[in-house]
């Protein structure tokens, strides 16, 4: 019980990076904590949650779930859902794909990676999408595809701004050459969407590689990353394969993103609501009510 | 038609006398003029750029250079091009445009490069906006698969009206390797792999990525390179006369829903 305590304690408070769990008697189940992957510190997950998954150590800002991410960036009761039970098939019959795809549906309450819909934020109306990287790590199939296209064509014909959340693994391996052509689609939508003269934001959250890099999260008019977000197009491990050789720390945050010119800039989980309206007010869109 | 699986295909492609676009841009075209560079960074070997003429047609050539030897493929990078040699072809397609050039592209790339440098100068945006620039290039665009198709790094150069397949070429998108290292954490399954990811010139006409596949002699491009620049050039002629004829709304309309109705969902 004591012994219990004496753990908790340390383990909160283990400022050294180490994560206080090098004895063998650590009672806390692995559940309750949350290690930072940017600077390993460990925290309650209660902790953790109660500042919307912001490493308070390093700043980092861990993932989000869609339905979470959407409560925290639109006007409440704002949110009207597009494509609600929009599922996939198997295209090219991939061994175990539906199976996969029910076990995760029955543990998320997905029905794929992606949500979207239109809301207000500040007032503002607005077509929104955010993935959610609980769906096999919300990699792009044809319903992360399709639903992102057809946002997008309805805000093109609406004359409303676009903000896509991005989070992916890339393009989905299971759906073979299909998912590979999303990333045609999702891009061509995008330039019907600026011949239309609208606006569209991507915001760049942890992890943005491969397939979604290389399409549609790169194309926004505005590119916003979260702080420490990871973004890239291959793979950390392949490139270190490549050169045989580890990469630093820093390698392909979005800090060095912004430093190396692919993303507008860094903004923080709680301000991301007013420099979203802001930006978006000073691109002439305007309340729904003005 | 092929007999090969999938695989053996693979292994056909990967052979070292496998002619390249090197092989047959002589054979195809009566003038090629090389243009360097992406005016921006520099310039990347393994996308090979120009003007060209096809049966007195002035076109934009952009191509995937494979190696033929150790040397051009270390020249070329094994055809794993950098961000500067999309930005490169993204730059030759927009002078095609202005000269009202139809632009044709051969795609052989096993993937863009995965290297610290490609990261640092942006391959996923280089890439992006491939796919969004030609989705949108008023003038007709012709693609070409000579051998390997590799992901996101062919589909820079394949965002076109017609795509046509030699019979052996591959398209995926993942290496065969990658998906069974993945899958089963080990890479030598890749011939299982090869076979579930469907990525036969088949199989992209099924599923409508491709619309025609392009005869090998006797089964395989290497057994006469001249047949082989042969039936490409006429694929190349039919398609330019047939999409040059077209009100280029009409065609840019036409592009875009070739790969927006690609995708298998229920709602």
């Amino acid at each position: 019980m004591l012994e219990d305590l004496f753990k908790v304690v340390t383990t909160r408070f283990n400022g050294d990076g180490s994560d206080g769990k090098t004895g063998t008697s650590n009672k806390i189940p692995e559940d309750l904590l949350f290690k930072c992957p940017r600077c390993r510190n460990v925290i309650f997950k209660d902790d953790y949650k109660a500042v919307n998954m912001v490493c308070q150590n390093c700043g980092y800002h861990g993932r989000l779930s869609a339905r979470e991410r959407i409560a925290i960036t639109v006007d409440r009761g704002s949110f009207k859902e597009f494509d609600k039970n929009m599922t996939s098939k198997n295209p090219i019959d991939f061994p175990d794909y539906d199976e996969k795809q029910q076990a995760l549906r029955e543990k998320t309450g997905l029905k794929d990676a992606i949500i979207t819909g239109e809301a207000l934020i500040r007032g503002i109306p607005v077509v929104i999408g955010v993935m959610d990287t609980r769906y096999m790590m919300a990699s792009m199939g044809s319903v992360v595809g399709e639903k992102i296209t057809r946002a997008i064509e309805t805000a093109t014909k609406k004359k409303k701004p676009v903000i896509l959340f991005s989070a992916s693994g890339g393009a989905r391996m299971q759906e073979g050459i299909v998912s590979l052509m999303q990333m045609a689609k999702t891009s061509g939508a995008v330039a019907k969407h600026a011949e239309a003269g609208q606006l569209y934001i991507t915001v760049l959250t942890d992890p943005t590689t491969g397939g979604v890099t290389a399409s549609f999260a790169s194309l926004g008019d505005i590119i916003i990353a979260e702080p420490k977000a990871l973004v890239g197009f291959a793979g950390r491990r392949v490139i270190e394969g490549t050169i045989k050789q580890r990469l630093p720390d820093d390698f392909q945050l979005a800090e060095f993103l912004l430093e190396k010119g692919f993303v507008d800039m860094i903004v923080e989980r709680k301000k991301m609501r007013s420099v979203l309206s802001h930006v978006m007010k000073l691109h002439g869109y305007k309340k729904e009510d003005d | 038609m092929s007999e090969l699986t999938a695989w053996e295909r693979q292994l056909l492609i990967r052979e070292k006398d496998r002619p390249t676009v090197n092989d047959y841009i002589p054979l195809i075209f009566s003038e090629f003029y090389e243009l360097h560079g992406d005016r921006l960074y520099g310039d990347d070997n393994a996308i090979m750029g120009g003007i060209a003429s096809i049966n007195n047609i002035p076109v934009t050539v952009i191509a995937e250079v494979k190696g033929r030897d150790l040397n051009e493929n270390k020249r070329t990078n094994f055809a794993m091009p950098h961000p500067e040699g999309y930005r490169k072809a993204l730059r030759l397609a927009k002078q095609a445009e202005k000269f009202h050039r139809p632009v044709i592209c051969f795609i052989d790339t096993p993937g863009a490069f995965c290297g610290v440098e490609a990261e640092e100068r942006g391959q996923g945006e280089a890439i992006a906006k491939n796919l969004m620039e030609f989705m949108r290039l008023r003038t007709p665009v012709i693609s070409v698969v000579l051998g390997e198709g590799g992901s996101g790094g062919a589909l820079a150069l394949g965002v076109c009206d017609e795509l046509a397949m030699l019979e052996n070429a591959l398209y995926s998108v993942i290496s065969p390797r990658g998906c069974a290292s993945i899958l089963w954490k080990d890479a030598g399954k890749e011939h299982e792999a090869c076979e579930m990811l469907k990525i036969t010139a088949e199989d992209m006409v099924r599923l409508g990525v491709a619309e025609e596949i392009i005869e090998e002699p006797n089964g395989k491009a290497q057994h006469d390179v001249y047949k082989m620049a042969e039936n490409i050039k006429s694929f190349l002629v039919k398609t330019l006369r047939r999409n040059s004829k077209k009100d280029i709304d009409i065609l840019l309309e036409q592009r875009y829903t070739k790969f927006r109705k690609i995708g298998e969902f229920t709602e």
